[in-house]
């Protein structure tokens, strides 16, 4: 399918194939390392953290980053509150920070168990959360896209935002792992 | 307020409905929250409507979109969280309806 519309639209002369492998190569440049960029500079600069909050592509344009195809809304998670992100209808994922989403993302699976029995999932990433913890879903169905801030590890006050950077996976960013120092 | 725009109708903090509609074709509200209830988190701006896009339309009037945050326990029936576990769902203004009315607008009789 994708090679016969590629083939098409370069046929045509809508694109040239070097386009779409410019674009190809642009998408493969962007990791989570963006994203874990983002979290550090948020758990060091309380300003810039009150962005990020309020706007989130003003946010990450400030670190030089893209801004961004689409409206990104960051949830924080508290020692009360976790927050994981899932797409039921497709698999939107904020692609400018994160890259492409992994393949568990867009399964069938974790899109429709995730909202319906969110902390069973969560278990079989290995995170366990307490009864007492409230789990806030956000089901990305339309023009937001979310990322998630973790809490930053205890015993991390004396880090530098680099060091910082190096601590914040793919997994946290979307929800179902969290942070740790070592 | 532009007629390219549909007038925003709902705040954060109000309580609403998803309309229990079933329409053919691309849908972008999950059938799981359809005529469920819950509250306004945010108005996230006003969106060309990608239900009428999907067709090669305009999508204009654009269409305020709103995060609607749901009680997972008022979802699920077995819900194995506690009462404060939330689901948040982007849903388009026109799928929205005052809570104690019925799809046609009329009183809802309890």
């Amino acid at each position: 399918m994708e090679v016969a519309v590629r083939e098409l639209l370069i046929e045509k002369g809508v694109l040239t194939a070097d386009q779409v492998r410019r674009q190809v190569e642009d998408m493969d440049s962007r990791t989570p390392a963006r994203g874990a960029a983002v979290v550090a500079r948020a758990w060091s600069d309380p300003v810039f953290h009150r962005l990020l909050m309020a706007d989130g592509n003003a946010a990450v344009e400030t670190m030089g980053l893209e801004r961004g195809p689409y409206k990104l809304v960051v949830v924080e998670n508290t020692p009360d509150v976790h927050n994981v992100i899932v797409c039921t209808l497709c698999s939107c994922y904020p692609r400018w920070l994160l890259g492409l989403p992994p393949d568990w993302y867009k399964s069938r699976n974790y899109r429709s168990r995730m909202v319906r029995e969110p902390r069973a999932v969560l278990r079989e990433f290995g995170l366990e959360l307490p009864q007492d913890t409230t789990v806030r879903v956000h089901d990305s169905t339309a023009d937001m896209r979310y990322l998630v801030l973790p809490m930053r590890p205890v015993g991390t006050d004396e880090w530098q935002e680099q060091q910082l950077g190096a601590l914040v996976g793919r997994d946290a960013m979307v929800g179902v792992a969290v942070c740790a120092s070592r | 307020m532009s007629e390219q725009t549909e007038p925003v109708r709902f705040e954060p903090g109000e309580h609403v409905a998803v309309r229990a509609a079933h329409p053919p074709g691309h849908v972008r509200t999950p059938a799981y929250v359809r005529g469920c209830e819950g509250v306004i988190e945010r108005l996230c701006g006003t969106y060309p409507n990608p239900e009428e896009m999907a067709y090669g339309r305009s999508g204009l009037p654009a269409q305020p979109l709103y995060r609607v945050r749901f009680r997972q326990a008022d979802l699920w029936a077995d819900y194995e969280g506690g009462p404060s576990d939330t689901v948040d769902v982007e849903i388009f203004q026109h799928w929205l309806q005052p809570t104690g009315v019925n799809n046609d607008g009329t009183p809802r009789r309890s």
